[in-house]
């Protein structure tokens, strides 16, 4: 990590162990419930999505993957710096017969998962939306929770907290607070 | 890259990697077309002015449209509706505009450099929808999305722009964005609208449809302005399409693969034949259609920037 006041708090292996019991939730929860598509918020939700539909399908449990970007639905347009390369949505056409299931690396406000939901809805009407995060840290600034997460992490406010997955940020993994 | 502009005024100032940034964002913004909803909150609670003071409808029609995919607020002031035609300034206008707190201005003017104006004098940001003959850099940039989209890559391409280049803004906006991103630029047309002077910024100059046609990747055919004419740059319609329109015939010798475009509104029968405007290498629709999504790209970056980020 380039800040030297970064610590990891979630080592390599608590990862791999937060996305497997994250995996168990899911097919408890999801198993027998029709189709099932994870779409993951770009960059790390992307990541963790293939990730749980890889232990999914070890685990005799047949989902679909995908993304949902939420550039175009943030409510933030003009007030920070730096706007975002836009990435690809993608969901099934038949958005009716699934269960969509909004995966992120961490929640915070809320407000990553208002913007996603309402993304999908943009596409279509979905059985059902459901939100999937690897990490809780709170500090909630609307009324949305998740359904199924790994961690509790509960951090001040203002301390930032990152999750580092290889095939986004190579090195080693895991979750660090600075 | 970080974006910084919350104005677009011209191609020449932007570097390549801004360009492909905007066409990259462009073709995420095409899909919102397909969607069930075609309409992303992104711009909600902004105002965005259509300040035409020259005519214009279709681009005037895809800016509005653009701006309402956004969820922005679209009021529309035309030349010959406005206090413009009562002689104010076109600062006064602006400035009126600005106190109304719009956040975007899109300004078609027949003055080169009125977008420049307004944007080094106010907050909002200002997007040139053609001045003058100096530059029309949205219709720019749908042309190279247009020949991405189709042909994969723009550097390496060859692209031949037909007809009158001397007063053409398309034609300035083009040979900015088509040399930044690496494409030869072959400009066409009789003497009096193809001036030499062109050559000076690295384009080829050829009096002789016929003799480039065949090594072209796109030939973009401008529209030829009957005010052209009575100022004696070409004798007629009939001569102009004999020597440089696009023609069924001629239409034969083009490459496999190879695009034909148009900006719009096309002269079926002077600068090209309806048969080849409707025909398999036509992409002029496309263009219409990318234009839009260019548009989105164009007003969601600008209204991006916070104000202490501007550059």
């Amino acid at each position: 990590m380039s800040n030297a006041d970064s610590r990891q708090i979630v080592d390599a292996a608590g990862v791999a162990e937060a996305v497997a019991k994250l995996a168990g939730i899911l097919s408890a929860a999801l198993r027998n419930r029709g189709s099932v598509f994870l779409a993951g918020v770009p960059t790390r939700g992307v990541t963790l999505a293939a990730r749980l539909q890889k232990a999914l399908e070890l685990a005799g449990m047949q989902v679909a993957c995908g993304a949902v970007d939420i550039s175009m639905h943030r409510d933030d347009l003009g007030l920070r710096s730096g706007v975002q390369p836009l990435r690809g949505t993608e969901l099934p056409l038949d958005l009716e017969n699934w269960s969509i299931v909004i995966v992120d690396d961490v929640q915070q406000t809320g407000r990553t998962a208002r913007a996603a939901m309402e993304a999908v809805l943009a596409f279509g009407r979905p059985k059902r939306i459901f939100y999937a995060v690897l990490a809780d840290r709170g500090g909630r600034e609307l009324p949305v929770r998740p359904d199924f997460t790994a961690l509790e992490l509960p951090v001040p406010t203002q301390a930032r907290l990152r999750v580092r997955l290889a095939e986004n940020d190579g090195g080693e993994e895991g979750i660090f607070q600075s | 890259m970080t974006w910084t502009r919350k104005d677009l005024l011209t191609l020449s100032e932007l570097s390549a990697e801004e360009i492909s940034f905007i066409l990259d964002t462009a073709a995420e913004f095409k899909g919102v077309g397909k969607r069930r909803l075609k309409k992303v909150p992104s711009l909600r609670g902004k105002t965005l002015v259509n300040l035409f003071v020259e005519a214009s409808t279709r681009t005037r029609t895809s800016f509005e449209l653009a701006a309402v995919r956004l969820s922005a607020d679209v009021v529309n002031i035309t030349a010959t509706t406005s206090s413009l035609a009562k002689g104010e300034s076109l600062k006064d206008t602006a400035k009126n505009l600005e106190a109304l707190a719009a956040d975007l201005i899109v300004l078609r003017h027949s003055a080169a450099g009125a977008p420049q104006f307004l944007a080094e004098r106010l907050h909002a940001g200002v997007i040139n929808a053609g001045d003058g003959s100096h530059e029309h850099p949205t219709q720019g940039l749908l042309d190279v999305f247009t020949m991405r989209e189709h042909l994969g890559s723009i550097a390496g391409l060859k692209v031949g722009i037909v007809g009158d280049i001397r007063f053409s803004r398309v034609a300035r906006s083009n040979i900015w964005a088509l040399q930044k991103l690496g494409a030869e630029v072959v400009l066409i047309g009789p003497p009096t609208l193809v001036p030499r002077e062109f050559e000076r910024v690295g384009a080829r100059i050829s009096h002789d449809l016929d003799e480039v046609l065949g090594e072209l990747d796109v030939v973009n055919l401008l529209r030829i302005q009957h005010e052209r004419q009575k100022a004696g740059y070409f004798p007629g319609t009939g001569e102009y399409a004999a020597l440089f329109g696009l023609s069924a015939a001629r239409a034969e010798k083009l490459k496999p693969g190879a695009l034909v475009m148009h900006p719009g509104p096309i002269h079926r029968g002077v600068e090209l034949d309806g048969s080849v405007a409707d025909g398999p290498h036509s992409v002029i629709l496309d263009q219409v259609t990318n234009g839009l999504a260019v548009r989105m790209a164009v007003l969601y970056l600008c209204a991006s920037v916070p104000p202490e980020d501007i550059s």
